[in-house]
C-alpha cells in the first residue's frame, strides 16, 4: 500500500491554484500577466503576454516527493482518521444513536459549504457530522474550528489530524474553490456552545455572515443541516465569567455532566442524547465567484434566511420528538 | 555590454554561491562583491569590497562600477547570527543606504533582487494554513529579526513606487535545507535527538540550497517586479522531517518553552530563537504558485530538500568536512590583476 500518488497530487498547490493570484492591485498586476504566458497549458494565452517568457515543459514530471506519513496540507491524516472513526463508530452507533434525514441532499461530487447549530459545552455535534458523512457519503469533512484549538497542546495536533482545519476565509476558500471538498462550519461559533441549558436550541447570531461570503467567494452551495440531540448530551448549567478571563477560554462552564460524573469524567463523558440530524434544502446563491468585495447586505440576507429556515427546522423537529434520549 | 551586478553579502553562503554561479554566467560581465568579511568560497573573477555594515561607500561603488542588477542578499534572517542591535543596522539601515544608492538620480541600477524570508508571514495559531504573497500577517511581528525585515520589505516597496526604472524583486525564502548552509534549523537536525515541543507536530517547508540560488538567478534575469515565495511544494509534519532523516525526537515542555531550553541554549547545544519556536509550535506553509507561474522550475520539494539533507548529513559522517577556503587579498589581487597572469580573453 503506497499512499505517495495521492499525496504527490494533494499536495502539488501549483496543481490546483486555479485562481489564487489576481486579487487586488498595484505589485500583482504585473505577476497576472505573467500567468498568461507561463501556464504549462497556456498555447493559446501565450501570444497576450506582454514579456517574452521561456514556455515551460509541456508535462513536467513530478518531482519525487520522499514521504514518510500521509498527513496532508491541512494536518489530516487519512491513517489516524481511519483510527478516530473505528473508535467513534461505537459511540455515533450505539450513544448517540444518530439518525440522518436527507442525507441524500448533500452533494457527492464538488465543493459545499455544510452549516449546523453549534451546542454542548465541549460540542458534540462537529464528530458526529463528519463521522456521519463520511459514513454514509464516503467523503471527507473537513471541519472549520476556532484557531483557540492550535494552542492546546496534543489536543490541537490531534485534531488537525482527525480532520480539523482552523477557520481562517483562506482555509475555506481553497479547499472549497481549489480542492472541492466538504468544509463544515458553525456559524455561531462558540456563541452556541457557550450558551446555557435554558436557551437550548435557540440559534445565536451566525456572525457577520461570514460563512455567507465565503460561500459567495467559493461559487459552491450552502447546506444547511439541523441537529437535535447535541444541546442535551452536554448541557450548561452555569458559567463562570471571572475564570473565563482568567483562563482567557471563551467561556468556563458547569456542566450537568460534571455534576453527574464528577470532575474527572465530566468534562469527557456525554449523556446519550438521541441524535436526529436534517439535511435542510442547499442555498445556491445567485452571484458570480472570486469578486473582491460582495454586498454587505446581500450577506447578511442570506445569512439571516438560513439561520431563518435552521431555526423553525429545529423547531419542527423538536415538536416532533417524544423522547430526549429515545427520540 | 554584459550584465553588471553587484552583489551583497559575498562572505555569506547566499552571496557566496550566487556570485560563484553568476561567474560561470557569460552574459555577466562583471561582478562586484561586497561584504563586512571576507568570502568563504572561492571566487575567479568577482571583485571584493570590504564595507562597513550599513554600506555607507555604496554610492560611490555603485556610480563608480556602473552596475545594473544588484542583489541583495545580505539581509540576516538568522537571529542567532548577531544582536539585535546589529541586525537592525545590517538590515535596516544597510538596505536604506543601499535604496539610495540605487535609486540615485544618475543611477544606472535597473534590476534590484533582495532575499528576503518567510519570516514577515510571522507564525501563529492564528494564520491561515497557506499564505499567498499577499496574506497579510495575522498577529504583529514580536521578534527584532520579523521587524526588521517588515521594515525593510515597506522600503523596498516604496522604493519601487518611486523609482518605476528599477524592476525590485523580493524573494522570500522558507527555512533552507541543504550541504553548506547552516541555520537553528539545520544544526537542530544535526543533533542526535531533535527537539520537538511536546503536544504540537507543526507543518513546516523547506527549499532546496540549489533552488535558492536557481530561483535568485532566474528572477534576476527576468523582469519580475513584486514579491515571491520561495519554497518546495508540501508541507511535512515536524516529527515527518526528523524520522526521514533518521532521528529521535525529545520533547521540550509545551509551557515556558524558551525557559526550560536555556541550559541547552546556553552551552550552545542548541539555538533556540523566538522565530523558530514560534515555527515548531505553529509551522508555517507558504504558497509558491506565483513564481512557478511566473515559469521558475522547482528541482526539489519539501520532501526533497528534507531527503536532499539527509543525503548530505550521511557524506558528512563519512567524508571530514572540506578545508575551509581562505580568503587572501594580496593572492587574489595577484591573480585578477597582475599582468603576469595569462586570462582567457572574456569580452
Amino acid at each position: 500500500m503506497d499512499p505517495r500518488p495521492v499525496c504527490n497530487a494533494k499536495f502539488d498547490p501549483g496543481a490546483q491554484a486555479g485562481g489564487a493570484g489576481g486579487a487586488g492591485g498595484g505589485w500583482e498586476s504585473v505577476a497576472s500577466v505573467v500567468v498568461a504566458g507561463g501556464r504549462p497549458s497556456g498555447e493559446a494565452r501565450r501570444s497576450t503576454s506582454l514579456v517574452p517568457l521561456p514556455s515551460p515543459a509541456p508535462d513536467p514530471e513530478p518531482l519525487p516527493n520522499p514521504r514518510l506519513g500521509d498527513v496532508d496540507e491541512w494536518g489530516r491524516s487519512e491513517r489516524m482518521r481511519s483510527v478516530a472513526r473505528r473508535l467513534y463508530d461505537p459511540v455515533y452507533r450505539h450513544w448517540f444513536r444518530a439518525e440522518w434525514d436527507g442525507l441524500d441532499k448533500i452533494p457527492r461530487h464538488g465543493g459545499a459549504l455544510l452549516v449546523a447549530n453549534h451546542a454542548g459545552a465541549i460540542p458534540s455535534d462537529a464528530p458526529v457530522i463528519m463521522h456521519g458523512i463520511e459514513t454514509e457519503l464516503d467523503r471527507p469533512v473537513y471541519g472549520l474550528a476556532d484557531y483557540l484549538f492550535r494552542t492546546v497542546p496534543v489536543v490541537g495536533t490531534m485534531w488537525a489530524r482527525a480532520g480539523g482545519v482552523p477557520a481562517h476565509p483562506d482555509n475555506a476558500y481553497r479547499l472549497l474553490r481549489q480542492q472541492d471538498q466538504l468544509v463544515l462550519v458553525f456559524p455561531e461559533g462558540t456563541k452556541g456552545t457557550g450558551k446555557l441549558y435554558k436557551d437550548r436550541y435557540q440559534l445565536r447570531r451566525f456572525g457577520r455572515g461570514g460563512f455567507v461570503e465565503i460561500a459567495m467567494r467559493a461559487g459552491v452551495p450552502i447546506v444547511p443541516i439541523a441537529v437535535v440531540g447535541a444541546e442535551e448530551s452536554m448541557p450548561i448549567l452555569w458559567k463562570s465569567a471571572a475564570i473565563a478571563k482568567a483562563t482567557r477560554l471563551p467561556y468556563f462552564p458547569l456542566t450537568a455532566n460534571m455534576l453527574a460524573f464528577g470532575p474527572l469524567l465530566g468534562p469527557v463523558v456525554y449523556f446519550p442524547a438521541k441524535f436526529k440530524l436534517t439535511v435542510l434544502d442547499p442555498v445556491t446563491i445567485d452571484v458570480p465567484p472570486d469578486q473582491d468585495r460582495y454586498s454587505r447586505s446581500r450577506i447578511m440576507d442570506v445569512s439571516e434566511g438560513i439561520r431563518h429556515s435552521l431555526q423553525q427546522a429545529l423547531l419542527t423537529m423538536l415538536a416532533e420528538r417524544n423522547s430526549v434520549w429515545f427520540g | 555590454m554584459g550584465r553588471r551586478v553587484l552583489v551583497t553579502g559575498l562572505g555569506t553562503f547566499w552571496g557566496g554561491r550566487v556570485a560563484q554561479t553568476l561567474e560561470k554566467d557569460p552574459s555577466v560581465e562583471l561582478i562586484v562583491g561586497l561584504d563586512t568579511t571576507d568570502p568563504t568560497v572561492k571566487l575567479e573573477r568577482t571583485e571584493f569590497v570590504r564595507a562597513d555594515q550599513s554600506y555607507s561607500i555604496l554610492s560611490r561603488i555603485v556610480r563608480a562600477t556602473q552596475v545594473d542588477t544588484i542583489l541583495h542578499t545580505f539581509l540576516v534572517v538568522d537571529s542567532t547570527r548577531m544582536s539585535g542591535r546589529a541586525l537592525h543596522e545590517v538590515n535596516v539601515i544597510g538596505t536604506m543606504n543601499l535604496l539610495a544608492a540605487a535609486g540615485a538620480p544618475d543611477s544606472s541600477v535597473r534590476h534590484l533582487v533582495v532575499k528576503s524570508s518567510t519570516l514577515v508571514y510571522g507564525a501563529s495559531h492564528r494564520d491561515p494554513t497557506w499564505f499567498s504573497e499577499d496574506t497579510a500577517r495575522s498577529t504583529s511581528a514580536r521578534t527584532r529579526v520579523e521587524r526588521s525585515l517588515l521594515e525593510v520589505e515597506g522600503y523596498l516597496r516604496d522604493f519601487a513606487q518611486d523609482c518605476p526604472q528599477v524592476t525590485v524583486a523580493i524573494l522570500r525564502f522558507a527555512n533552507v535545507l541543504g550541504t553548506d548552509i547552516v541555520t537553528p534549523i539545520t544544526k537542530a537536525l544535526s543533533l542526535p535527538v531533535v527537539p520537538y515541543i511536546f503536544g504540537f507536530d507543526p507543518l513546516v517547508q523547506f527549499v532546496e540550497e540549489d533552488d535558492v540560488i536557481r530561483s535568485l538567478e532566474y528572477v534576476m534575469g527576468r523582469d519580475l517586479p513584486g514579491a515571491y515565495n520561495v519554497v518546495g511544494d508540501g508541507r511535512l509534519p515536524w516529527s515527518e522531517v526528523v524520522k526521514m532523516v533518521g532521528k529521535r525526537l525529545w520533547p521540550l515542555p509545551p509551557y515556558f518553552t524558551a525557559a526550560s531550553a536555556t541550559p541547552l541554549t546556553r552551552m550552545g547545544v542548541l539555538e533556540l530563537p523566538d522565530e523558530v519556536i514560534a515555527l515548531l509550535r505553529f509551522g508555517r506553509g507558504v504558497d509558491n504558485t506565483r513564481l512557478k507561474r511566473a515559469g521558475f522550475e522547482y528541482r526539489f520539494t519539501t520532501a526533497g530538500a528534507v531527503d536532499s539533507f539527509r543525503k548530505s548529513q550521511r557524506l558528512r559522517k563519512v567524508l571530514r568536512p572540506r578545508p575551509e577556503y581562505t580568503y587572501e587579498r594580496d593572492v587574489e589581487a595577484f591573480f585578477r590583476h597582475s599582468p603576469a597572469v595569462v586570462r582567457p580573453d572574456i569580452s
